[in-house]
């Protein structure tokens, strides 16, 4: 197909595979943003998700870096969907962001921040979207622990207990 | 006279009136379909800007499937879109059988159709209740529930359960359907589509219904593949988008059915969309049944499907050979679900409900994502209601067709 011969043609894509589902397209971070347009012109106009993975303590397969960011893209003219993924080292977790190639890049960038702490350059509004503003730490990250011994509370929901029982205590003394 | 905000400004002071009115809305209102918060700045009653504000119901689904094996995960999907829950069981049966490369049995896939099909009824008879209920048409309510409380009683004669099915399994659905739940499903296809007609003369030229949803939230086709939109939101833009045409699943590439589209991408064309759509519905669940039947007693799993508990991590005893010619049996591990990583979207009543896993070889995911409708549904709530009144919100965030337990995860 045209298509992905011109895909092939591309010389920032590293490598092309095919996959039952996809098209797996691997690429370095410096290349994303040029990449991304040339295929925005190809005609895959449809971003249908970006996520992030974290690869620590991955045993079945030896990765270069500790995070990778997936893209998702669908093409409606041409019928064919391709996976580009981008590796991301762990010192330095921050990706280019293509919410203005694609407006709904804009939330799902801001959830894989919330979660995995990857930084978007050039994001708009990058602030946290599912957890309290003051949370502390990226839940989907591996090392993230998912159950604690002993409580932890959140620091927010503390002050607010103690500030009401102290307006409780403060009615009750009247 | 002198206009009234002229008398007003000259009392309060012409610097007042240029500092921007800040709205909250939500996360308790009846009309965002669940915690949803937009922060709008008004000025008088126009919307200048919206923000959306969600995690209200941030459960961390996508954290807790990497401790569960496949057909637990599938009971989580339950609670994303509890409004039609098979549809996203269908989702992720569908990425774990592409991993571990199952083939589902026909009797099993055209059930899985139909079940599908109530379920985007079900979604489509809530929502088109609940948006002509917050637009102010009370009856049309009345009507829905009618038939959406004989779908749910249907489901029940099913699977026993009226909102979290957890129906499907990886490999096929967990029980066959009786002959009461097909006759039933044949009477409730010939009933309904006199129905849909009810609900039509309701509201189709209905004064008020025309002037809340005409010109609403207008969204040009390429705005809404930037957007994101998917599902009907997007088919009112005339965009003929639609997984079960485009990357077919399950049984739909045996059955014939039309993708309806909108002209002008107002709420008006999503809501005959929608209607449309129903009536898609009812004939796909028709011809299933029709195909049932030729599939009598056929098993409805598959052979190779997994148990519903995986051990950890399965040792296989195998015998190996030595340099030197001598046969030693080792232990050695053996891979429970496939290492690799698939991909399978669906069709689900809102939009595209896509899943996407990544398996190290053990019982549980290593990463499962769940890519919801609503979630990108809400994202594109500012650009629908700038310039737009106060009220037509409700009818904004009515048509995109939102549920907060499917976007905030």
């Amino acid at each position: 197909m045209e298509i992905i011969e011109a895909l092939k043609g591309l010389k920032e894509v590293r490598s092309l595979e095919e996959k039952e589902d996809a098209w797996v397209i691997w690429t370095e971070r410096e290349l994303t943003l040029p990449l991304m347009k040339k295929l925005k012109e190809l005609g895959f106009n449809y971003l249908i998700d970006l996520c992030g993975v974290d690869y620590l303590n991955y045993k079945s397969e030896k990765k270069n870096f500790r995070f990778e960011v997936v893209y998702h893209l669908y093409s409606l003219e041409h019928r064919i969907l391709v996976r580009v993924k981008v590796g991301i080292p762990e010192e330095e977790a921050w990706q280019y962001s293509v919410s203005h190639i694609w407006s709904c890049a804009n939330w799902l960038e801001r959830e894989c921040f919330d979660m995995f702490g990857i930084k978007f350059l050039g994001h708009p509004n990058l602030k946290r979207i599912f957890m309290p503003e003051d949370w502390k730490g990226h839940p989907l990250r591996k090392d993230y622990p998912l159950n604690i011994e002993g409580e932890e509370e959140w620091e927010t929901y503390k002050k607010l207990v103690e500030r009401h029982k102290r307006k409780r205590g403060d009615a009750a003394t009247h | 006279m002198q206009p009234l905000i002229e008398l007003e400004k000259r009392q309060v002071g012409e610097e007042a009136w240029e500092e921007p009115f800040f709205l909250n809305m939500g996360p308790q209102h009846p009309s965002t379909h669940g915690v949803l918060r937009l922060r709008i700045e008004l000025e008088g009653e126009t919307i200048v800007n919206c923000e959306p504000v969600i995690g209200y119901l941030h459960r961390g689904i996508e954290k807790l499937a990497e401790t569960l094996n496949p057909n637990q995960c599938i009971l989580l999907s339950d609670r994303l879109d509890y409004i039609s829950s098979v549809a996203n069981n269908v989702a992720f049966a569908l990425a774990f059988e592409r991993l571990m490369k199952i083939e589902v049995p026909r009797r099993a896939r055209l059930i899985r159709t139909i079940v599908s099909e109530m379920a985007r009824l079900c979604s489509h008879l809530l929502w088109l209740a609940t948006h002509a209920l917050d637009i102010g048409a009370i009856t049309v309510f009345l009507y829905c529930f009618r038939e959406r409380e004989w779908l749910l009683q249907i489901f029940e004669k099913i699977c026993g359960a009226r909102l979290t099915h957890g129906y499907v399994r990886v490999g096929g659905v967990r029980r066959d359907f009786t002959p009461e739940v097909v006759e039933e499903l044949y009477e409730f296809v010939r009933v309904f589509p006199e129905r849909i007609l009810d609900y039509e003369t309701l509201l189709d030229e209905n004064r008020i219904w025309l002037k809340r949803t005409k010109g609403i939230g207008v969204v040009s086709p390429e705005k809404a593949i930037d957007l994101g939109l998917t599902g009907p939101s997007l088919r009112g833009s005339g965009v003929p988008y639609d997984v079960r045409k485009f990357r077919p699943y399950d049984a739909y590439d045996e059955v014939e059915f039309l993708v309806p589209t909108g002209k002008n991408g107002d709420t008006y064309d999503r809501y005959k969309v929608r209607m449309q759509e129903m009536r898609q519905s009812a004939s796909i669940i028709k011809q299933c049944l029709d195909k049932l039947s030729e599939t009598e007693g056929e098993p409805v799993l598959s052979e190779k499907a997994p148990d519903l508990l995986l051990p950890k991590m399965r040792k296989e005893v195998c015998p190996m050979l030595t340099p030197k010619g001598k046969v030693v049996f080792r232990t050695r591990k053996k891979e429970i679900i496939p290492k690799g990583e698939a991909f399978a979207s669906i069709e689900a009543p809102k939009g595209e409900l896509a899943v996407y896993v990544i398996s190290d070889g053990t019982d549980t995911p290593w990463r499962l994502r769940i890519r919801t409708p609503s979630f990108v549904h809400i994202s594109a709530i500012p650009y629908l209601a700038k310039g737009h009144m106060i009220a037509d919100l409700v009818a904004i965030i009515g048509t995109l067709d939102i549920v907060l337990g499917d976007s905030d995860k």
